[in-house]
């Protein structure tokens, strides 16, 4: 049987890589592959999945040293010959193995606001949003995001600048900036504004490049940098 | 962990290296630049010394050099504004590949001018 050989990042921070040999089959994911040194090899190996469709967001990590989503990553994408190497993600600290700790990505997700603020009651009526109009198209551009953490891992100002909110947060808020039903649009705008927030965006693109669901958080961040400007301008910062 | 050159790998990182690379050896020889100009101040005999002795081939080679330098960081601010201030579109790819051929280019009818 053909067999894949499979290094996998194992310990925290100061671990090392460990070889597998994995069959290989036709139509393999990466995430095959983890799972099967997992429940076939070496049950002491931690990783992350859920709902392995690509919805959820949790299965991220470094394959041969690009941050992807693994469940719907084939290998015969991603092989370099027959070997494949597989880390945790990148710019986050190490819980374990495969396992990267997302509370400060998900923290800053909170500190861009990127909670939605009413600004109506239930007791009015429905907002009427136009689907045509230019920021629902803006809302729609950014909004499929899963959380999955890869544009922040492959961000080199998020590995440069640890307070950086990243492209996912400011992706969340360029989407709720958008939104017209949203009650926080200046402080949220305050909140994106700082060293931290859109303006230390260095346009790199790796986000728009590397986002599996084909967002463009740099785009979002463009639109960000505009907002604030524009705001500043009119004095509402 | 951290990220290595796999992970940089795409043409908008390439063009970041390039745009700050190329920003940097301008910086390095904007004071040579107004040193040249200062030599004016010394009368023309210095001056003129000094122009001759860019006409030798590898000074005039290193002023090609500079002139795409020059280009690339040129093309590559604007490809940045019009990536951040001109309505998003899906034309990353081809911003990048206008502003690096009108970098070689003028490098080229610098050199062909000469």
């Amino acid at each position: 049987m053909n067999m894949l050989q499979v290094s996998v990042w194992r310990g925290a921070a100061a671990g090392e890589y460990r070889t597998y040999e994995v069959p290989r089959y036709e139509s393999q994911s990466v995430l095959d592959v983890v799972t099967y040194i997992q429940r076939s090899i070496d049950p002491t190996l931690s990783y992350r999945f859920a709902c392995r469709v690509g919805m959820c967001g949790a299965c991220a990590m470094t394959v041969n040293g690009v941050a992807r989503w693994t469940c719907r990553t084939h290998v015969a994408k991603v092989a370099e010959g027959n070997a494949i190497q597989i880390a945790p993600l990148a710019n986050l600290p190490l819980v374990k193995d495969l396992v990267a700790d997302m509370r400060e990505f998900f923290d800053k997700w909170a500190r861009a606001r990127g909670q939605f603020v009413p600004s109506a009651t239930r007791k009015d009526a429905f907002a009427r949003v136009a689907a045509d109009s230019r920021a629902r198209a803006a809302v729609e551009a950014g909004i499929e995001c899963i959380g999955c953490g890869v544009c922040y891992a492959s961000c080199d100002v998020v590995s440069w600048n640890a307070d950086y909110l990243g492209p996912a947060a400011l992706n969340r808020a360029w989407t709720l900036v958008n939104d017209e039903r949203d009650g926080a649009r200046a402080e949220r705008l305050r909140a994106v504004a700082g060293d931290a927030g859109c303006h230390a965006c260095h346009t790199h693109l790796a986000c728009s490049e590397r986002c599996p669901k084909k967002i463009e958080p740099t785009r979002s961040i463009a639109g960000l940098k505009r907002a604030v400007a524009m705001a500043a301008l009119r004095g509402e910062l | 962990m951290k990220n290595d050159l796999r992970a940089r790998n795409h043409p908008s990182w390439w063009a970041f290296l390039v745009h700050r690379l190329s920003g940097l050896a301008l910086s390095l020889f904007l004071p040579f630049h107004f040193w040249a100009l200062g030599q004016a101040f010394q009368g023309e005999a210095r001056l003129d010394t000094l122009l001759r002795w860019t006409e030798q081939p590898l000074v005039k080679f290193a002023e090609v050099l500079l002139i795409v330098l020059l280009a690339a960081h040129l093309s590559g601010g604007l490809r940045l504004l019009a990536l951040e201030f001109l309505p998003w579109r899906g034309w990353q790819k081809s911003l990048l590949a206008w502003a690096a051929g009108l970098a070689l280019a003028a490098g080229l009818a610098f050199a062909l001018a000469l």
